[in-house]
């Protein structure tokens, strides 16, 4: 029985200090993103959808934004499925980090989704930014997590890695930031169809209406 | 009574682990030590939070339980009594039955492993293997030769 007790004070002395010694790292820490010039390389954006659609909508996102993973998670599959699939739409991703405290990822995140997007995983990753939000404004390292994410797509880690500490796209990033302010975008996500600002509500619904309603003018004028 | 040490002795190792997880989610650690991404990965998945708690928190309160009983029944008041070895076995069978549906979620859901997760689902496994014969045991009647 002594045996036994001693066990369970090795234990728990062997634990208490594993613990211990976790609570050492550095916790709050964040995956920066250095401020770089923009570089407009001509790259404008990631697309989904059929280069002949008679639509074209840009979204400006922030992946640490809420609101976006809402959209992104409940009404873009539907989207996708209703105006995307069908050939009416072609959609585009565009970033813009939001350069406020509340998201210290978000360039981070916009990176590591250009990473991917590098190895034609952009969509994959973007999805797991936004399906695994738990991640957001929480101000940890996520430089593991988005890792995690990139390996689950089936990228090569390695050019992923060397992607990252290089910050490939970072000006590209800081370019389309530009570009959205100057559209006028100051919050995310904002919609622009057929290079005018969406008037309507960020729904599946609403948008199916407005790309119908376009079609069909478009239709009629002929 | 061997049993119940044994077992007392792995749910004290579980609790450190699910313990561990838990402060994660919670914020006290900025990253959890994995190797891969693939603990965060779990971590991070709607699939990390039950009832509005991260189910770590299941974890540290399920080996916690399992602990206070298994030193109850160490008791020299307990050591004879059944009750204890029968509750280990069904909490070991529940605590396991949930273990193997959120490792199926690694596996077919979240397409991630988490390695402390997997220790944990190790350690509930030991810990079933040892209470459910233990208490197929207590139930067989004693024979006096």
């Amino acid at each position: 029985m002594k045996r036994f007790y001693l066990l369970l004070v090795a234990v728990a002395v062997i634990g208490g200090a594993l613990l211990y010694m976790a609570g050492k790292t550095k916790a709050g820490s964040v995956s920066a993103v250095s401020d770089v010039p923009p570089a407009n390389d001509g790259f404008k954006g990631n697309t989904l959808g059929s280069d002949s659609a008679p639509v074209e909508v840009v979204e400006y996102v922030d992946y640490e934004c809420p609101i976006c993973a809402i959209f992104a998670t409940i009404q873009f599959p539907t989207i996708k499925e209703q105006l995307i699939t069908t050939g009416k739409v072609r959609w585009r991703i565009r970033d813009y980090p939001l350069r406020i405290p509340a998201h210290p990822n978000a360039r981070y995140a916009a990176l590591a989704a250009e990473c991917a997007g590098e190895q034609g995983k952009f969509w994959p990753m973007a999805d797991s930014l936004f399906m695994h939000h738990d991640w957001a404004q929480t101000g940890r390292d996520v430089s593991g997590l988005f890792r995690g994410f990139a390996q689950a797509t089936g990228v090569d880690l390695a050019k992923y890695d060397a992607c990252m500490q290089t910050q490939k796209y970072a000006g590209r990033i800081a370019a389309s930031y530009l570009e959205g302010e100057q559209l006028g975008v100051n919050g995310t996500p904002t919609f622009f169809v057929n290079g005018r600002s969406y008037p309507g509500r960020a729904t599946s619904d609403g948008f199916k209406a407005y790309v119908d309603s376009l079609i069909a003018n478009r239709t009629t004028r002929r | 009574m061997r049993h119940r040490q044994v077992i007392a002795v792995l749910a004290l190792a579980g609790l450190f682990v699910a313990l561990y997880l838990y402060l994660y989610k919670i914020g006290v650690y900025g990253e959890l030590k994995c190797g891969t991404g693939g603990c965060e990965v779990v971590q991070a998945s709607p699939y990390a939070v039950l009832l509005g708690q991260p189910v770590a928190l299941y974890g540290v309160l399920g080996y916690a339980a399992l602990f206070a009983v298994c030193l109850t029944g160490l008791h020299p008041r307990f050591a004879a009594q059944r009750w204890p070895t029968t509750a280990l076995a069904v909490m070991a069978t529940l605590g396991f039955a949930f273990t193997a549906y959120l490792t199926g979620l690694e596996a077919f859901v979240i397409h991630a492993w988490c390695r402390w997760c997997l220790g944990s689902a190790v350690i509930i496994t030991l810990i079933w293997f040892v209470a459910l014969p233990a208490a197929l045991r207590s139930r067989r009647p004693r024979t006096v030769s």
